[in-house]
C-alpha cells in the first residue's frame, strides 16, 4: 500500500494518477494535506501538482470518457468527501484499463459511487437555486447568505448569472467564508470582512427601504397558501430540512 | 404603498387561489434576452408549505369577486366572505419584487369572473403583457384561460404566457351540472381546443422560422376535483387520458376536495381530504404518461377503484402474475419499467449497466431498486430467488407487513432480502 499525499486540487489528483502509472503502483491511498518528513519508514509519495502531467492525464481521459463524464468526476471531487478520492482514482484507473467507455456501467462500484456523489452534489446545487433568499441593500445590490452541505457555489454561477442579469448580487457561503459577486458583467469570487457587530447572516442595517415590506408580504403569502386540513409535517421536513431554515425568510 | 391594504389583499387573494393545485413551473424554454430579468426552463420549487406542497409561483387571484355560484368554490357569489381585487400595477410589483429576491419562479394568475369573461381575461392578459414588454420579465407566467373569452384575447394570452389552463373541476359533465349549474362543459372545452390548435400551428411556424414568437411554450393543463362528487377512479382516469390525448395536455391535476363549504350537494364539513386517493391517482397518471400503461390496465369495470393500500403498479403486477418473473438481464426496457419497485432512473441504469455484465441483487440494490417489492417479480444473476408459488394476494400481504415496519420506532438494522 502506497499513500499519496496531494494538495487537494483536481489538478493534483490528476498528477497523482500520472505518478501511479509511471511508478506502476498497485494499491494506493490518497490523502490530502501537508508533507511531514517524520514519516520516514512509511511508503509515502508526495505528489507535486504539475500542470503538464495533469493535462496529459486529462487528455487521456478525454479519449476514454465523454465530456459529461469528465465533468462528473470534477463535480465528485468538489464534494470534498472524506476518503472518497480513492473512489475517483479507482474510477479513473478503471476507465484507463478498460478498452471501452465505462461511465454507464452502474454495476461497477466506482461508477455507482461516483453517480451517488454527483447526485448529492446536484441535489445541493438545486437546493441552493431554490433556497437562496436575496435581500435588497441600500446600494440596490442583492445579498444572500447560504450554508450549503457541500461546496457548490461554483456550480451556481451559470444559473444565477443568466437569471438575474440586470441586478448586482452576492451569494455568500458563510460556512466556507467566500462568496460570488456579480457586477452585471462578470461573476467573481470574493471574501468579505465582517466585523463582529455585522455578522454576515444579519445585514438588516444595510437593507433598502422596502426590503422589510417585501419580506413581510412574502411571509404572509407563505402562510396564506397553506391548507391546514392537509397538514403533513413529515413531507414538509423532507422537502425543507431544518438546517436550511435560518436563511429562509419565510421560515425565520 | 399602503402596506396594510396590500397585505390584506394578498392574504385574501392567495388564500382564495390555493385550492388550485397546479404548481408546475417547468416545461418552458424562455431565455433571458438582452440582459432582462429571469428565465424559465426546468422549474424550481422555492419553498414548501406545512402541508408539504411546493411553492413555486406567486399564485393569486386578480379578484375573488365572482358572478358564478359554483358549490365547490370558496369564491362563489353566495358565500359571505371578504372580497378584494388587485390593480394591474400591484400584481406586477409583487411579481417583480418577489422574483428578484428568488422567492418564486414566476406568476400564476387566476381570477373570479367579474362582469364577464372578456373583461376578466383582458385584465389577466394586460398584466402578463406589462411584465413581458415593460419589465423585460422572462420568468414563468401561468394564466387561466377564462371560458367564454374571445379568441383574440386567448391568442394574445398565448403570446405572453408560458402555460394556460382551464379547470374542468368535475371529472364528468353530470358532476359539473350538479355543483356548477351556471357553467357547462362545452365552455371549458372550447378554449382548450382553440388553444391546442394554436399551439400546434405556432410550433409548426417556429420550426420554419426560428424568430417566430413562442406561443404558450409550456402548453396547457387542467384540474379535476376529487371526492366532491361520486365519480370513481376509472371515470376520473378515463377523463384524464382522454384530455391528454385530445388536447395534448401537459398535466392533469387531481385536487382532493377540501370541505370548506356547507352545502347539501357536497360532502360534510367533517369529511377528511382524500389525500391517499389523490396520491394513488397521481401515481396512476405517471404510469399512463411515462410507463407505457393503458387506462384499462390500471382500472377497469372489474377493478374500478385504485387500491389505497398499494401503489397502482404493484396492483397491476399482482393481478398479472403470468407476466412475471422478468429477467432483469434480458427483458426490454418497457417490461422492466413495469416491475414494482423499479423507477424510471433505475430502469435506465439497469439497461445501461447490463451491457457490461449481468447484474446481481447487490448491484440492483445499489442502483436504487426497491428490492422489498421487486424481489417477487424479477430474476437476476443469482441462484437465490423468491418462492415462485406465491399468489398475488400473498405477495401483497408480505409487502404490506414489511412496509409497516417503516413506521416502527426502532427499525431492524438490516433488511434481509430472503
Amino acid at each position: 500500500m502506497t499513500r499519496l499525499i496531494y494538495d487537494g486540487t483536481f489538478e493534483g489528483l490528476l498528477t497523482a494518477i500520472f505518478e501511479i502509472y509511471e511508478r506502476k503502483l498497485n494499491h494506493v491511498k490518497m490523502e490530502k494535506g501537508e508533507w511531514y518528513t517524520s514519516a520516514l519508514f512509511e511508503n509515502l509519495i508526495k505528489v507535486n501538482t504539475d500542470k503538464v502531467r495533469a493535462s496529459r492525464v486529462l487528455k487521456g481521459l478525454r479519449q476514454k470518457l465523454s465530456a459529461a463524464g469528465i465533468q462528473r468526476l470534477y463535480i465528485a471531487h468538489m464534494a470534498e468527501l472524506e476518503n472518497e478520492d480513492d473512489i475517483i482514482v479507482g474510477f479513473i484507473r478503471y476507465a484507463f484499463d478498460t478498452p471501452v467507455n465505462i461511465e454507464e456501467n452502474y454495476g461497477n462500484k466506482y461508477v455507482m459511487r461516483i453517480s451517488e456523489i454527483v447526485g448529492m452534489m446536484r441535489r445541493e446545487k438545486h437546493r441552493m437555486e431554490a433556497f437562496v433568499r436575496f435581500q435588497k441593500l441600500k446600494d440596490d445590490s442583492f445579498y444572500a447568505a447560504v450554508e450549503p452541505d457541500f461546496n457548490v457555489l461554483p456550480l451556481l454561477i451559470k444559473h444565477f448569472k443568466s437569471r438575474y442579469a440586470d441586478q448586482r448580487w452576492i451569494i455568500y457561503d458563510i460556512k466556507r467564508s467566500y462568496g460570488l459577486y456579480y457586477n452585471m458583467h462578470d461573476t467573481e469570487f470574493i471574501s468579505l470582512e465582517f466585523s463582529a457587530a455585522s455578522h454576515p447572516g444579519k445585514v438588516i442595517t444595510a437593507f433598502c427601504e422596502d426590503e422589510g415590506i417585501y419580506q413581510h408580504l412574502w411571509k404572509n403569502y407563505f402562510h396564506s397558501v397553506n391548507i391546514p386540513a392537509r397538514k403533513n409535517t413529515k413531507l414538509h421536513l423532507r422537502h425543507i430540512p431544518k438546517r436550511y431554515w435560518k436563511h429562509l425568510t419565510e421560515k425565520i | 404603498m399602503n402596506v396594510d391594504r396590500i397585505t390584506e389583499k394578498l392574504n385574501i387573494l392567495a388564500d382564495a387561489a390555493k385550492y388550485d393545485v397546479s404548481c408546475a413551473s417547468s416545461g418552458s424554454k424562455r431565455k433571458n434576452e438582452y440582459k432582462g430579468l429571469g428565465n424559465a426552463s426546468n422549474g424550481i420549487c422555492h419553498s414548501y408549505t406545512e402541508d408539504g406542497r411546493c411553492v413555486s409561483l406567486l399564485k393569486i387571484l386578480l379578484t375573488n369577486h365572482c358572478i358564478f355560484d359554483c358549490a365547490y368554490c370558496v369564491s362563489r357569489k353566495s358565500n359571505d366572505i371578504q372580497r378584494a381585487a388587485f390593480t394591474v400595477q400591484e400584481v406586477v410589483d409583487l411579481t417583480i419584487n418577489f422574483y428578484r429576491r428568488n422567492y418564486i419562479e414566476g406568476l400564476f394568475l387566476s381570477s373570479g369572473i367579474f362582469k364577464d369573461a372578456d373583461h376578466t381575461m383582458e385584465r389577466l392578459v394586460r398584466i402578463a403583457k406589462k411584465l413581458r414588454t415593460e419589465h423585460n420579465f422572462n420568468g414563468y407566467i401561468h394564466l387561466k384561460s377564462i371560458p367564454g373569452a374571445s379568441d383574440e384575447l386567448m391568442r394574445e394570452a398565448g403570446l405572453y404566457a408560458d402555460r394556460l389552463s382551464v379547470n374542468l373541476e368535475m371529472p364528468t359533465e353530470e358532476g359539473l351540472k350538479l355543483l356548477a349549474p351556471d357553467k357547462n362543459r362545452k365552455d371549458m372545452i372550447d378554449p382548450m381546443s382553440f388553444l391546442n390548435k394554436e399551439i400546434i400551428q405556432r410550433a409548426e411556424e417556429k420550426k420554419l422560422f426560428k424568430k417566430a414568437p413562442m406561443f404558450a411554450p409550456a402548453g396547457q393543463s387542467t384540474q379535476v376535483i376529487i371526492g366532491a362528487t361520486p365519480e370513481n377512479d376509472q371515470q376520473i382516469l378515463q377523463t384524464a387520458s382522454h384530455f391528454y390525448k385530445a388536447f395534448n395536455l401537459k398535466r392533469v391535476y387531481y385536487s382532493g376536495y377540501v370541505p370548506v363549504l356547507a352545502d347539501k350537494r357536497l360532502p360534510g364539513l367533517d369529511t377528511s381530504v382524500p389525500m391517499v386517493r389523490e396520491n394513488r391517482l397521481y401515481q396512476a397518471d405517471w404510469l399512463l404518461r411515462f410507463y407505457g400503461f393503458k387506462v384499462n390496465e390500471i382500472v377497469n369495470p372489474q377493478q374500478p377503484l385504485l387500491d389505497l393500500d398499494i401503489d397502482p403498479k404493484l396492483g397491476w403486477a399482482i393481478r398479472n402474475m403470468q407476466a412475471f418473473p422478468v429477467d432483469i438481464n434480458k427483458a426490454d426496457l418497457q417490461m422492466i419499467l413495469r416491475v414494482p419497485g423499479i423507477g424510471m432512473q433505475s430502469a435506465h441504469k439497469i439497461v445501461s449497466a447490463r451491457k457490461f455484465a449481468k447484474l446481481s441483487w447487490d448491484q440492483l440494490k445499489k442502483i436504487g431498486v426497491a428490492i422489498n417489492r421487486a424481489k417477487y417479480f424479477i430474476v437476476c444473476k443469482s441462484n437465490e430467488f423468491e418462492r415462485r408459488d406465491l399468489t398475488g394476494t400473498r405477495i401483497k400481504q408480505f409487502i404490506l407487513a414489511e412496509s409497516k415496519s417503516k413506521y416502527l420506532k426502532s427499525t431492524p438494522t438490516q433488511l434481509s432480502i430472503f
